[in-house]
């Protein structure tokens, strides 16, 4: 009886006291390395969507949430959030709420397998970025070259490579990051407002019977729609190619009626894939790469 | 010469990772990227050194002088918890971006089986106290190593053309057992 008390009360004397002096380890060791932190930091972190996404331009949504605090961004800086998110932050915040301008992606190119020339076979590395460097296998130096860096690029799962080997957008699900955009080593997708209608499907800057001969679908700047704009310097010839000035431009579809390549294309975003002989949404064979969420 | 031996055999030969299998958690979880591995290597290394150092303390002058073996894996479970809490504080005060980069894997060292795996292994070995930790020091090395190799080939991964099948937690598990394999050369060298 004695023996067994004896181990009982040494027991829960190192135990204790094991315990006690960790903890006023830790106390101590609490108070020397605290780290002051903004509990709204926390809570607007919460409001954003949190894919670290960076179209807002800071380094990740942290990076966001800290300026959105320190009221150096504005509310609606989340560009992949939209008017949702722009709200919540206004009123965690108890700011001012603003419009949320929507942005969507669009791929500048209609160049697919079936329109462009080939003359070239690449082996290499089977990513946009490599292929640029020795010039993809179409004849177009400036078109699609269809190896999806793109749609790896898309933390949204809102875009894949149809059977004609070019990106398309699913409209629906795009936020507008601009993750794609800055994955395009060509430069072939823009990110625009979601209100514009008129685009150039072309960024080929050749002269005309060259890049007719490269791509069915090129600008061959025979300067039609810059005549038939409504209004003057809208549209300009630059380097071989048209140029809309968005800001200016009408969206009408009259600068599009007499293209003779059906390269400049005017169109709601759903149509204007469909314009470019593709099924809006999932169906229609689209032959989905892998998200990049099944990634290392 | 002896501490020497003990060292490199638990950096090496007996590598907790990769001939022991403890601690693949982290070695999977945290050998995404290059930088991130090696800071968690260091930050475990600094916990498996310590941790060496208190339980062989508590080892000796509590468990074995007052007869309470029963306690040791209580014992050192606290230990353990207590050291990770104090690391991960000084982490957080010193590289909040580390702090965020390691994620929940800082707090999941206080579960990682070679903090606690060392411990008991130099409690049966005898080690003395230089020997301890020495031991423990070679034991976050080992980890470190792995983490760094790991890292490095998944690095040179994110390149390769993977089979679809194969991509992610697959291909990594490969890595992982062809590591193993090229470690079982060290087997046989030296046996401490």
């Amino acid at each position: 009886m004695h023996l067994l008390g004896s181990a009982f009360v040494i027991s829960i004397l190192a135990m204790g006291g094991l315990g006690f002096g960790f903890a006023v380890m830790l106390a101590i060791a609490s108070k020397k390395f605290a780290v002051e932190e903004d509990p709204m930091v926390e809570k607007i972190l919460g409001c954003l969507p949190g894919t670290n996404c960076g179209a807002c331009g800071y380094a990740g949504c942290i990076a966001l949430a800290e300026e959105l605090v320190g009221k150096s961004a504005p509310v609606n800086a989340c560009v992949a959030g939209g008017q949702d998110v722009a709200d919540a932050v206004a009123s965690a915040l108890g700011a001012e709420r603003m419009e949320a301008k929507r942005m969507i992606a669009v791929v500048l190119c209609r160049g697919g397998e079936a329109e462009t020339a080939r003359g070239a076979a690449y082996r290499g590395d089977r990513t946009c970025a490599a292929a640029n460097i020795t010039g993809g296998e179409k004849n177009c130096a400036y078109s699609c070259m269809g190896y999806g860096d793109c749609v790896d690029a898309c933390k949204f799962e809102s875009m894949a490579m149809n059977s004609n080997g070019l990106p398309v957008v699913f409209y629906d699900r795009c936020v507008g990051c601009g993750a794609c955009a800055r994955a395009c080593p060509r430069d072939i997708i823009e990110m625009h407002p979601e209100d514009r209608r008129l685009f150039v499907f072309c960024k080929n800057k050749d002269r005309g019977a060259q890049a007719k001969k490269d791509c069915k679908v090129s600008c061959i700047a025979c300067g039609l729609c810059v005549k038939d704009c409504e209004v003057p310097g809208a549209i300009e010839l630059k380097d071989n190619l048209a140029v809309i000035n968005h800001d200016i431009c009408p969206q009408n579809d009259v600068p599009t009626r007499r293209c003779p390549t059906k390269c400049i294309l005017f169109g709601e975003p759903e149509k204007m894939t469909s314009e470019a002989g593709q099924p809006a949404g999932l169906a229609g064979g689209w032959q989905a790469r892998a998200s990049n969420s099944g990634r290392l | 010469m002896r501490i020497i031996l003990i060292f490199i055999s638990a950096a090496l030969i007996n590598n907790f990772v990769l001939t022991y299998f403890l601690g693949l958690c982290p070695f999977l979880g945290v050998s995404k990227r290059f930088d991130t591995a090696v800071n968690m290597g260091l930050a475990t290394t600094f916990v498996t050194t310590l941790t060496a150092v208190t339980t062989w303390l508590i080892q000796h002058y509590i468990l074995e002088r007052y007869n309470l073996l029963f306690l040791q894996n209580v014992t050192f479970i606290i230990a353990i918890a207590g050291l990770v809490q104090l690391v991960e504080m000084f982490i957080r005060k010193t590289s909040i971006a580390l702090y965020r980069s390691l994620g929940i894997y800082l707090p999941l060292i206080t579960t990682n089986c070679i903090v606690l795996g060392l411990a008991l292994f130099a409690a049966l070995r005898d080690y003395t106290f230089v020997e301890s930790v020495f031991f423990g020091a070679g034991a976050g090395v080992g980890f470190t190593i792995a983490l760094i190799i790991m890292s490095g080939i998944r690095e040179e991964l994110e390149f390769a053309d993977v089979p679809e099948v194969l991509k992610g937690a697959p291909i990594t598990l490969l890595m992982a057992g062809m590591l193993a394999l090229a470690f079982m050369g060290f087997a046989g060298l030296l046996s401490v």
